[in-house]
């Protein structure tokens, strides 16, 4: 690795200040598992790493009646050992804990993961379905921006040099809603998704019409993608197999995967069919309050 | 270019300082300035667990920590497993169960191990497989580890 | 889920058989064990190698002057620093091409064959600076075409790896041509074409296999120094120190007795460290920078630049009639070497057909250079892609026959007596006993219920290893024996070679100390490898007892004043046949320095007699239709040892050798880009088995003992390897009813072939 420099700024305007002295060559650095990896590797340089784990702001977990704030720098493990937190968001839940190893969640945070911003992101999918935002702070101060826009390629953010994502904020639930996310990899644990589904679903109160829906894949287009075709499709229907076979046809059809060493195209195409299907019936499950 | 960093740690329970590059990690920290070579580098990207130690009560891959991130830490590593009592029952266990071949994940494994036991001594083998999923082990097939990780358990219970 | 291990013995053993701590175990769950990488010497550089980024091309220069300016540089060396490049063909005669190779695949001089294939090192005063000043050196390459497919290698016209090396023709003749087809065999027995002729079914495919990695989690490892006196001391990560010795000589034109190798603990080799790489760069690095210096590769590094196991290509043929008899069988196999020749294809050859009796059989090989990593010894080379054409085709043929897959193979197994197509007869083996175990087993007996899965069943052989060893056995004053050996214990060994000695002396295990030592400190012993080492060494230990008994029974028949032969040692006593005057080992061991002096005892051997191994491998899967995926529910191991000397070790190396095996047919491969670029060259994408991938693997010992050693001692360590390709393969195709005839059998190839 190059030689680096490391700063542990104990404020956010302390960051905000050395990360914009330094521009594209300092970046923040949480759980490290990705970007130290990067380094290492020379897939990334940099002259400063700004350990974001000393700013009070940046690790902090709040569950209001307005919703979840996360820090952006709380670890995986510590948002599913969070009891409330599980029980409203079992959909980010599902995505915090099959991140990496164990070893793993005991470092990477969810707001990394965001800013990495790789297609195969496993927490993005539902913090999309979940209508999260991202909040920015950078030298012209705050900015919030909807999770699906926040990732621009493979890799690359919406963060301009001298921001840094702050937190994830995310509504409350809504009644009778539900949220889940699964990947499909070829071993049990520790491998990139080949593909990814979460998918979110309001049901009215007999819990047999989809208010509304939201569907978000990963790993099948150079971000992750809100499906938002499949999502509307279910909206106002009653809860079918036919409607959710629909759904999952739509979101197929949403995925622009390519074919590498992970997978193919048409195996992308069709486990995300196959993905949607089983999501949204957990969703619908969870939602019902039957898990 | 960036110069060195003092960082004091405590390790395995002793105050430890060091003084390393940023860009040097806590296992090459552990192994090349501190000297505790029982940490094991097999990937260097956080993908076979050999390097596993327990940073502040969680355990980690320790070739994905920095050095300077251990300031004000604590490091428990495979060399402060053993007591001068005597073996932990992890590793006298994973003696007496034929756990280990060749042994280089070996330390990986017991400290990741003993992490899930100290807080779960009844853990069963669906659990004791899934926490251990980020340490590889290429002899075993891991079925003799997994019974030695759940004999240790009994052990620990007792 | 419960262990089915059954373990059978005619014979009564006290040690031997027992399942004791092993002597390296303490150090090894503590983190004190010494692996090569945890060496420190005074004043010691790290190093680092600079690897070609094209598969194919020809190094037209290489400048590094930039590099050797880097502050805290110590030294750079290439190709140029290897004795290679001031010697001529004249000078080297018939061995131009094996030293050639040999001089090359540690630093490419004319060309580079594969990614990965070093070009140049740097030793520096850390490891950091000695990878920035990676970067600093120039290489000018011709980028030449690759071809990565061994079938693709074979054709006419296929880019040639070595211009003028090698002239074998597709078809087997030496020819004028240069061509990618290093070797051609072939054996016949019998009449191949009147077998089929006077079969009912045939069946006839072809399969691939990809390159697939051993996997050790130790990267490999070598610490030289080049001492100014000539003597060049290595410390490595070796399945076989003086194979290093051996070959560091001969690369670096040295004699022998300048180089003094000490294997360092070893962090897995399965075959792989049996090759090295490392050494003779960090010697070269050492002379140059006057200081000892440390060469570790990443583990990408590894991947592309150490020996993978090869990928292959094969067609396989089998006829039998209906009362269940294969009648004739053929098989082509063509293997990947790599980069410079020496695929195991002729392993795969002897090994294909081993378990059936066959009256006409053909076997033809190939082997055939690649532009992909000289490949190494993995786990009984050859054998798991052999076996993974083989076996589906007899499933296949079983299939056809509506015959029990067990049954049949008992109606053909090879018994004593039995000759293979290519010559050899069997001795004394177990295979029979292996198949009527996997008959007799809970496993077998209990039918797989629910949809989407599917039972296979497969066999397996390896011949086994004789080769050198040779250990001391030196008797302390307090009665405990030491015991020295070159045999490098990757698994417990050192216990199973101790249980050994332990055995003939009559004392017990924990009086045996063993020490792996250096080659200056120990007589020629070969590689642990070929599941050779408990049975060779064991029998080098045997024999060294025997020596210290024989000198026990003199120095007693001496200190009472009798003829030698009225003492005779029976049980770790020394007695006089009067039965008045008796010591025991220990009370013996206390006088021996005042009365004429310590006792060592000695032994080296190249023993025969090896014996062969079989297995009989059980696997149940369910198949997720709608994704791919494969979940291993049940898998049940059998297999031949011989005397198992150790149960518990014996089961960890079934056990292992059956999870690589489920790796290699699940997940495992070398995925490389059309221009020859390995794709997945890290743990992450390398996807070996987690411990969340697999079910407990029962073991089931089989003791047929083998009479070519005088424990019953067969090698174990390969053949647990062989069936589980098949044997899963045959499980995925029961329970989707579609033959997958190329690894991995991935989840996206069993959608291909399902959706």
């Amino acid at each position: 690795m190059r030689a680096i420099d490391y700063v542990a700024p104990t404020s956010l305007s302390e960051a905000v200040s050395v990360l914009s002295a330094n521009g594209d060559r300092a970046r923040p650095l949480a759980g490290g598992t990705d970007i130290i990896v990067q380094l290492r590797g020379g897939r990334r340089e940099l002259d400063v790493l700004v350990d974001a784990k000393s700013i009070p702001e940046l690790n902090q977990i709040e569950l209001t009646d307005s919703g979840l704030r996360l820090g952006a720098a709380v670890p995986c493990y510590e948002i599913y050992q969070n009891q409330a937190v599980a029980a409203a968001y079992p959909g980010l839940i599902d995505a915090a804990g099959l991140i990496g190893s164990i070893q793993i969640q005991g470092r990477a945070s969810i707001g990394g993961n965001l800013c990495n911003a790789a297609p195969s992101g496993d927490s993005i999918p539902p913090i999309i379905t979940l209508s999260g935002e991202a909040h920015i702070n950078g030298p012209n101060g705050w900015r919030a921006v909807a999770a699906e826009d926040f990732c621009t390629g493979p890799g690359r953010s919406v963060l301009e040099p001298g921001e840094i994502l702050v937190g994830i904020q995310i509504p409350a639930p809504a009644a009778n809603s539900g949220t889940a996310y699964l990947r499909f990899i070829p071993r049990n644990e520790m491998d990139i998704a080949v593909a990814g589904v979460s998918s979110s679903v309001v049901l009215d109160a007999s819990g047999q019409t989809v208010q509304s829906a939201r569907i978000a894949l990963a790993s099948v287009g150079p971000t992750p993608i809100l499906a938002t075709a499949a999502g509307d499709s279910l909206a106002g229907k009653g809860v079918s197999d036919d409607a959710i076979a629909e759904a999952g046809r739509l979101a197929s059809e949403a995925a622009t995967p390519i074919t590498d060493m992970r997978g193919t195209i048409r195996q992308r195409h069709h486990l995300v069919d196959v993905l949607t299907r089983r999501t949204l019936n957990i969703a619908i499950r969870r939602a019902r309050g039957e898990e | 270019m960036p110069g060195l960093v003092h960082v004091t740690t405590t390790i395995n329970g002793n105050q430890t300082d060091f003084l390393c590059e940023p860009r040097q990690s806590l296992l090459e920290c552990l192994r090349d300035v501190v000297g505790m070579t029982g940490s094991k580098e097999g990937c260097n990207d956080g993908n076979c667990g050999a390097c596993t130690v327990n940073l502040d009560g969680r355990i980690v891959t320790s070739c994905l920590v920095l050095g300077v991130e251990a300031q004000g830490s604590e490091v428990n590593t495979i060399e402060g497993v053993a007591s001068a009592e005597g073996l932990h029952p992890i590793q006298q266990s994973f003696l007496e169960n034929a756990a280990l071949q060749c042994g280089i994940c070996t330390p990986g494994f017991i400290v990741a191990a003993k992490a899930l036991l100290e807080a779960e001594p009844d853990a069963d083998e669906a659990r004791i497989r899934h926490w251990l999923a980020g340490n590889l082990c290429r002899c075993t097939g891991y079925d003799k580890i997994v019974r030695a990780v759940i004999d240790a358990g009994e052990r620990m219970r007792a | 889920m419960t262990t089915a291990n059954q373990v059978l013995s005619e014979v009564e053993f006290e040690v031997v058989g027992t399942r004791p701590v092993r002597p390296d175990g303490v150090d090894k769950v503590t983190g004190r064990a010494q692996y090569g990488a945890d060496l420190d010497l005074t004043g010691m550089l790290q190093a680092r190698v600079l690897r070609s980024p094209h598969a194919h091309a020809r190094i037209k220069s290489i400048d590094t002057s930039r590099a050797e300016a880097l502050d805290g540089v110590r030294a750079v060396v290439t190709a140029a620093d290897l004795p290679l490049a001031a010697l001529s063909r004249e000078d080297l005669g018939n061995d131009y091409n094996r030293f050639k190779f040999l001089s090359d695949n540690f630093l490419a001089s004319d060309k580079a064959l594969y990614r990965g294939h070093a070009v140049a090192a740097v030793a520096a005063d850390n490891a950091h600076i000695a990878e920035a000043a990676l970067s600093l050196i120039s290489v000018d390459y011709e980028v030449l075409e690759p071809v990565i497919d061994v079938r693709a290698a074979m054709q006419d016209g296929a880019p040639l790896l070595h211009d003028d090396l090698i002239h074998t023709s597709a078809m087997g003749e030496v020819s004028d041509q240069p061509s990618n087809v290093a070797s051609y065999m072939k054996f016949e027995k019998g009449d191949t074409a009147a077998g089929f002729a006077n079969s009912d079914v045939i069946v006839e495919r072809e399969f691939s296999t990809a390159s697939v990695h051993q996997g050790y989690i130790e990267p490999h490892n070598a610490t030289a120094h080049w001492r100014a006196d000539g003597q060049i001391n290595v410390w490595c990560s070796t399945q076989g120190a003086f194979v290093v010795r051996a070959n560091t000589a001969d690369v670096l034109r040295v004699d022998v007795s300048n180089v003094r190798v000490t294997p360092m603990e070893i962090g897995g080799g399965f075959g792989g460290k049996v090759t090295f790489y490392l050494e003779p760069v960090a010697a070269l690095l050492s002379r140059k920078a006057g200081a000892p210096v440390k060469l570790l590769m990443t583990r990408t590094e590894v991947f592309e630049g150490s020996g993978p196991a090869p990928g292959s290509w094969m067609r396989v043929k089998m006829g039998a009639n209906s009362a269940g008899k294969i009648t004739a069988a053929e098989i082509e196999l063509a293997f990947e070497a790599g980069a410079y020749p020496g695929s195991p294809v002729m392993q795969g050859a002897t090994c294909a057909f081993a378990c059936y009796e066959l009256e006409n059989g053909t076997i033809e090989g190939y082997d055939v250079v690649v532009n992909k990593p000289k490949t190494a010894a993995y786990r009984a080379p050859g054998s798991p892609q052999a076996a993974f054409g083989v076996e589906q085709v007899v499933d296949e043929v079983c299939q056809k026959l509506g015959v029990d897959p067990v049954e049949f193979r008992l109606n053909n197994a090879v018994t004593e007596g039995s000759r293979k197509v290519e010559g050899p007869v069997f001795q004394k083996i177990g295979l029979v006993e292996c198949l009527e175990a996997a008959r007799n087993h809970e496993h077998y007996r209990t039918p797989l219920a629910g949809p989407n899965r599917g039972r296979g069943i497969a066999a397996g052989f390896w011949m086994n290893r004789g080769f050198h060893s040779s250990v001391n056995m030196t008797v302390n004053p307090d009665g405990t024996v030491n015991l020295i050996e070159g045999s490098v214990d990757i698994g417990g060994s050192r216990a199973s070679i101790a249980q050994q000695a332990a055995e003939t002396l009559g004392i017990s295990y924990e009086e045996i100390k063993p020490q792996v030592v250096d080659t200056d400190s120990i007589g020629f012993t070969m590689v642990t490898g070929g599941s050779r080492t408990t049975f060779a060494t064991g029998w080098a230990a045997i024999l060294a007892a025997e020596d210290v008994k024989g000198q026990m029974v003199e120095r007693a028949a001496s200190i009472w004043d009798v003829p030698a032969e009225e003492v005779e040692y029976e049980d770790g006593i020394i007695r006089h046949k009067s039965e008045e005057l008796s010591f025991t080992f220990k009370d013996l061991a206390r006088q021996l320095y005042t009365t004429g002096g310590g006792i060592t005892g000695t032994a080296s051997l190249d023993p025969t007699g090896e014996g062969n191994s079989f297995g009989v491998h059980l696997v149940d899967v369910e198949v997720d239709p709608e994704t791919g995926k494969t979940e291993i529910l049940r898998y049940t191991a059998i297999q031949d040892a011989g005397k198992a000397v150790h149960p518990s070790y014996v089961e960890g190396q079934i056990q292992g050798g059956a999870v690589q095996g489920i790796g290699w047919a699940l997940n495992e491969e070398y995925y490389f880009s059309d221009n020859g670029q390995m794709m997945n060259s890290s743990f992450l994408d390398y996807r070996m088995p987690t411990s969340l991938d697999l079910p407990m693997i029962d073991t089931v010992i089989v003791e047929v003992a083998n009479p070519g050693h005088p424990y019953g001692v067969r090698g174990v360590g390969e053949v647990p390897i062989v069936p589980p390709l098949a044997a899963v393969a045959n499980a995925v195709g029961h329970a989707t009813d579609q033959r997958l005839t190329s690894l991995p059998i991935t989840p996206g190839s069993i959608l291909e072939a399902t959706l």
